[in-house]
């Protein structure tokens, strides 16, 4: 369960002065649901998620993850989520297997915990015909699986997603997207942002919409088109954001 | 603190810089390599370019003496000198190498000399040319030698003794042991060495992992483990500390094979006669080390936190270029003659580990020195230390981009 409050990220910038990227944000995601956080580049999708993921220190409000304080136990929440996004890159000099390890070790497990945990989601992800390969020698499919596998180890009760799909094939996207259904089939509460709207459409439980910052908009698809009277999520999402725009070039 | 995380930390890291061949190079083979090849690299230019000029005459020019025959012979006869014919453009020869020097001898100078009217002969050269100095000392030794003959010839017709001129000799004497004649030519040279490599080393890996770190996108997905960043931080200064000190002691280990297996080459060709030759205490060497493990620190803390602020690699090389320069000044200037430990001195960070160990080498042990350097130098690295860690703390440190 994620429960954010009133989160806010400014940033300072010589020429801009202040950048709110996020800007007193709440809403909420229950366990079984995907919630995705549609928006366009540079509207405070990764802000918001680098803050849930307590990679960032929001400026002000707070978020609690699995009845954690992002703020007051950054460490517990990270200890119970699963970040995957395009920027969370593998360590080249590692072996897929080694890397898991790794970061099973650094949730601190022990090391029978973690042998039967990495031979369990290798034989699931279907990765042992790489397992001793270091990562970069892998193809961008087995990086991904892998990338997964690291987000799995310690068994999080939340994931969160930062645009996972973006520059990846369309073969590599669809494994993503099967693996997002099956957390949330697993009861995990599951947070993701994109801006491919036909992603939202097919995955979402919740949807919501995100501009400079703010989020604008929220619910499930139907609520969404009925309050808008528009059947296609492209056209509700124009007619929500259309108002508060600001290119990503200004931004 | 948790050391089982930092424990973790510090072992992925290290697999991590073993894999890499350009830590290895820099850390390992660099050190290895490089000193027996400067060794005798330069040794061995030395000895051939010394040899080549020995044996060589020295080609020279006479400048007037042809009323002075027994000298001109003498000049002519001598096995290491040339004499070439006279021309006028002497002073551009000179300049030009094309001779080595050239002897003015007045005229009349034989039957002065025989009248007793003290002549004054010239030569002159090219200043501190190798090769023209040498050519003067010939030249010279070839006169002090004439003029002793003149000398003793006089006292014997006048049947005076020889001591006459020479009442008593003046010797000096080394009464110092070995192992300080070496640390005295070499101490300087063996702490700069040590300095130099513990933050030769230190570099490569201070860079990879933090800017590199960057670079490769893999920031994002560490932070987003549960390890506390104050863990991560320790984790990899530890890294860099050990590359630090494993490049420092190779390098020792490698110049000292290096300097011993030139020692025997020499004492068999019988060459460096009065060279002081390298020899260590094994009590010196850990001194040594134990005053540059607090260097260690230092470089590898404010290595890190500096690349830290790069974005990428390459611009991490960029900002350490000049640290380089910070650290090599005050490391030889240790090295200048002249220049001693003051209480003032033992404050200056780098210099004053290079002063005290250049001490340390000559088997001399300032205790006060030690205890206060020790002492600054380690406090200079907990500050280091803690300012990486602050950093490490800074989103726009973290995330500048």
């Amino acid at each position: 369960m994620i429960e954010v409050r009133n989160l806010s990220k400014y940033f300072r910038d010589k020429k801009r002065g202040e950048i709110r990227a996020a800007d007193d944000i709440s809403f909420r995601c229950l366990p079984g649901q995907i919630y995705g956080l549609l928006g366009a580049n540079g509207a405070g999708k990764t802000t918001t998620l680098r803050m849930l993921a307590t990679i960032l220190e929001p400026t002000s409000g707070t978020a609690i993850v699995c009845g954690h304080d992002i703020v007051e136990h950054p460490e517990k929440v990270r200890a119970c989520v699963g970040f995957l996004s395009t920027a969370t890159a593998l360590y080249p000099r590692l072996t897929a297997r080694e890397l898991v390890q790794y970061f099973g070790r650094l949730n601190g497990l022990g090391d029978d915990v973690l042998k039967t945990r990495v031979d369990k989601i290798f034989d699931r992800l279907d990765m042992n015909g790489f397992r001793d390969r270091r990562c970069d020698k892998l193809s961008t499919g087995m990086k991904q699986k892998t990338s997964i596998a690291r987000t799995l180890v310690h068994d999080p009760a939340v994931m969160i997603f930062d645009e996972p799909t973006l520059g990846l094939d369309i073969m590599t996207a669809r494994a993503i997207t099967a693996f997002i259904r099956e957390c949330r089939d697993l009861g995990k509460t599951v947070i993701f942002s994109t801006h491919i709207m036909s992603e939202v459409e097919k995955l979402c439980d919740v949807i919501g919409i995100i501009a400079n910052g703010k989020l604008l908009a929220e619910g499930t698809l139907q609520q969404l088109r009925e309050k808008y009277g528009e059947q296609d999520l492209e056209e509700i999402f124009v007619k929500v954001v259309a108002p508060h725009y600001v290119s990503s070039e200004d931004h | 603190m948790s050391l089982r995380n930092v424990g973790i930390v510090y072992r992925k890291e290290l697999t991590e810089a073993l894999r890499d061949r350009r830590t290895m190079v820099s850390s390992i083979l660099i050190p290895l390599f490089l000193f027996p090849v400067l060794t005798f690299g330069i040794g061995y230019a030395f000895v051939e370019i010394a040899g080549e000029a020995s044996r060589e005459p020295s080609k020279i020019m006479v400048l007037g003496g042809e009323d002075s025959p027994d000298v001109l012979q003498q000049l002519r006869g001598a096995r290491n000198l040339r004499v070439v014919p006279r021309s006028t453009d002497y002073v551009d020869l000179i300049s030009d190498k094309k001779i080595r020097a050239a002897v003015d001898i007045p005229p009349g100078f034989q039957a002065d000399v025989t009248r007793g009217e003290r002549p004054e002969v010239k030569i002159y050269i090219f200043k501190d040319d190798l090769k023209s100095m040498l050519s003067a000392t010939r030249v010279e030794r070839l006169f002090t030698e004439y003029r002793d003959s003149l000398v003793r010839r006089r006292l014997a017709s006048e049947n005076l003794p020889a001591t006459l001129m020479k009442p008593f000799d003046v010797e000096q004497q080394n009464v110092v042991s070995d192992e300080k004649v070496a640390g005295e030519s070499y101490g300087g040279l063996i702490t700069y060495l040590v300095i130099l490599m513990c933050m030769t080393g230190a570099m490569y890996p201070a860079m990879d992992l933090t800017a590199g770190e960057k670079e490769r996108g893999t920031m994002e997905t560490i932070l987003s483990s549960p390890i506390d960043r104050t863990h991560l931080v320790f984790g990899k200064f530890f890294v860099v500390l050990t590359a630090s000190l494993a490049t420092a002691t190779l390098s020792v280990i490698s110049m000292g094979g290096s300097f011993a297996i030139l020692a025997r080459f020499a004492k068999e060709q019988s060459i460096g006669e009065g060279f002081p030759m390298l020899t260590m205490h094994p009590r010196t060497v850990i001194a040594v080390f134990v005053m540059a493990l607090p260097v260690a620190v230092l470089f590898s803390a404010v290595l890190m936190t500096i690349s830290l602020f790069a974005k990428t690699f390459k611009e991490a090389q960029s900002y350490l270029t000049p640290m380089t320069f910070i650290v090599i000044v005050p490391a030889i200037a240790a090295v200048l003659p002249g220049i001693e430990l003051t209480s003032k001195l033992a404050l200056v960070p780098i210099l004053n580990v290079s002063l005290l160990c250049k001490e340390l080498v000559t088997g001399t042990y300032h205790w006060n020195y030690i205890a206060l350097i020790f002492f600054c130098t380690c406090l200079y690295a907990g500050i280091a230390l803690f300012l990486a860690v602050k950093m490490f703390q800074r989103e726009s440190v973290l995330f500048s981009s």
